[in-house]
């Protein structure tokens, strides 16, 4: 523990003083939230999302006059009680499900539902069930922010460890230690510890910073988000001591973790929603410690889940972590 | 007496290359031990399979009798040719880290004085000179107050005077019954460390023992400096054989008395003469056929 405790205390000073990353660190999700708050904050998108329960094809042969309506894109949805969560939440400006008698949702305190509403009428006459469903909107920068901040985690954590490790390796520290009676696997782990108390820290500055410009959506446990944000972060970091095991070149390490990072980066739902998209690309979505960390963080935040209803996420968080650090210690080589 | 680590049948091979070819050492306990080679001779190779840094590809080393395990790690203490150290730690800091990853250490107040470290203790790794940076990592070498120690090429780079202090602290340290594995470029520094030097070149030992019997085993005779005006053509004369070595002429004997008789005879002005001792370098050119290339 002692040795654990003088790496781990080493590798705290030397990120701590490295004046301009931690800066670097700091500002950079600050200035994304900010200023993504404030470039979608008019939120004057000119197509309208609906939820559609039934299949489109349904929905041809039931209202063609409203499928044939431009600048409206359906989103399909098999659960309903899932699909009215999004309409209560303005994720999504109408419900509509076909696998029965025809209904529709709206929200009723939302324009562009109101508006939704005047079209179908308008094309298709009363032949739909109004149901209305009432709930705050959830502002984009609330459903943006867990991806922001998750998106600035990943960077931290893979980058942070896997160069870290790697530059220690080239430059000859590792083999310094390698000299001393400090196991590979204390090393690695106060890397991890390190990594994960910082980047915490600063992950919590940053949310409390922008909370007190923006006041984000927060209808879950702070506890819970906590616990999912760790294990996110400790599953990432694991990822980057894994690549950075075996690697003694900066520019081979570089590339292996923007293979990582990239696909994490498009397909994890830090950007954009992935309802819609391809259902492989969802299956595929799910191998990303970030998908599970934003879904969960998302739920959390803007739809009060519970720690129950988020444990598929937190189960595979932590077996990721403890597969990739398991994996790191046992390829690791000092030289 | 006896030794404290022994290599036997020492092997290593990296693809096509045969980096150290089955050599056999014993270094006894409470001396400096020199290993002197040319570059690419695998000195380095060697003293990493002793420090167990890498692995050999045949062979066994053995540290008080004992294959090298977890107690080695605790009792050894390793300067490295290359190294560096964690950034942004200050020197007093840096010696922390170390500290507490031994189970058993020197007290740090008595390593800041062994290695006159006090007034860079403040000061960031990253900026302390050539000098300061070798005595602080000599200081981590020792911060387990190690038994035995392992100093590969620790003065290359330095100036002289730096290099000089450096032999001092050396000594201080083989002063407290440390046994001390050297490896250097420098041949004035293995006369002035070194007790036993081992001089490797491809891989193999050529030669071995103190550095005074390896010089009269290997040198029978002594070398007489003449400057060439002086001497002119008239030593080829009187049959003696000469060779020139910038403004001298240098003549090798070893019937000293007979030669010089030979010169003041034949009307050599032998007031500018000198007598040179042959030196450590000129037995690393003799036995390896190399010049020192540091």
């Amino acid at each position: 523990m002692r040795k654990f405790l003088a790496v781990l205390h080493a590798r705290n000073m030397e990120f701590l003083r490295d004046r301009s990353a931690l800066a670097w660190n700091l500002a950079m999700p600050f200035m994304l939230v900010i200023g993504l708050a404030f470039t979608f904050s008019s939120s004057d998108r000119d197509i309208y999302k609906i939820g559609l329960v039934g299949g489109l094809d349904k929905l041809h042969s039931v209202a063609p006059a409203l499928q044939s309506t431009r600048y409206i894109s359906y989103v399909p949805y098999d659960d309903l009680n899932a699909a009215i969560g999004k309409v209560k939440h303005h994720q999504m400006d109408m419900l509509i499900d076909v696998s029965g008698t025809p209904r529709y949702w709206i929200n009723s305190s939302s324009p562009s539902g109101y508006l939704l509403e005047r079209i179908v009428r308008g094309a298709e006459g009363h032949r739909f069930e109004r149901q209305v469903v009432e709930g705050a909107e959830i502002r984009y920068v609330d459903w943006f922010l867990p991806g922001i901040l998750g998106m600035n985690m990943m960077f931290a954590c893979l980058f942070g460890v896997g160069f870290v490790i790697v530059r220690y390796r080239k430059n000859g520290f590792l083999k310094r230690l390698k000299a001393t009676p400090l196991g590979a696997f204390q090393f690695l782990f106060a890397q991890l510890i390190s990594r994960l108390l910082l980047i915490m820290l600063v992950t919590m500055i940053v949310y409390t910073g922008c909370n007190f410009f923006i006041e984000f959506n927060m209808q879950g446990s702070y506890w819970t988000l906590l616990l999912v944000t760790t294990l996110g972060a400790m599953s990432m970091i694991s990822i980057g001591l894994l690549i950075a095991a075996r690697t003694a070149s900066e520019e081979l390490a570089g590339g292996i973790l923007n293979l990582v990072v990239w696909p994490m980066m498009l397909l994890s739902g830090a950007w954009f929603s992935l309802e819609g998209a391809q259902v492989w690309v969802q299956k595929i979505s799910l191998i990303f410690p970030l998908t599970h960390m934003i879904s969960a963080a998302r739920a959390i935040m803007n739809e009060g889940a519970t720690l129950l209803q988020v444990m598929p996420h937190v189960w595979v968080l932590a077996l990721m972590s403890i597969f990739f650090v398991a994996i790191g210690a046992y390829v690791f080589k000092w030289e | 007496m006896s030794p404290i680590i022994t290599a036997a049948k020492l092997f290593k091979q990296y693809p096509g290359v045969i980096a150290v070819d089955r050599i056999d050492l014993a270094i006894p306990k409470g001396i400096c031990f020199g290993l002197l080679g040319p570059n690419g001779a695998g000195k380095t190779t060697t003293i990493e399979m002793l420090e167990g840094i890498q692995m050999q590809t045949s062979g066994t080393v053995l540290y008080k009798g004992e294959p090298l395990g977890a107690r080695y790690r605790e009792e050894v203490g390793i300067q490295f040719q290359h190294t560096a150290l964690q950034e942004f730690l200050t020197v007093r800091e840096t010696l922390e880290l170390f500290e507490r990853l031994y189970r058993r250490t020197l007290p740090i107040p008595e390593l800041i004085e062994l290695c006159s470290l006090a007034d860079i203790l403040e000061r960031d790794t990253r900026k302390i000179s050539g000098g300061q940076r070798q005595r602080l990592l000599l200081a981590l070498a020792l911060i387990n107050d190690p038994e035995l120690i392992f100093l590969d090429e620790p003065t290359t780079g330095l100036d002289p005077q730096a290099r000089r202090n450096f032999w001092d602290l050396v000594n201080l340290v083989k002063s407290r019954d440390k046994t001390i594995v050297l490896t250097t470029h420098y041949m004035e520094e293995a006369y002035a460390l070194c007790d036993e030097i081992a001089i490797m070149d491809k891989g193999r030992i050529v030669s071995q023992g103190t550095p005074a019997h390896l010089l009269s085993e290997h040198f029978g005779d002594v070398i007489l400096q003449i400057p060439q005006s002086d001497a002119g053509s008239k030593l080829a004369d009187f049959g003696l054989s000469a060779v020139q070595a910038g403004d001298m002429l240098e003549i090798r004997t070893n019937r000293l008395h007979q030669t010089l008789q030979q010169l003041l005879e034949n009307g050599i002005n032998l007031d500018r003469l000198r007598i040179r001792a042959w030196t450590l370098e000129d037995l690393f050119i003799n036995v390896t056929g190399k010049k020192l290339n540091p």
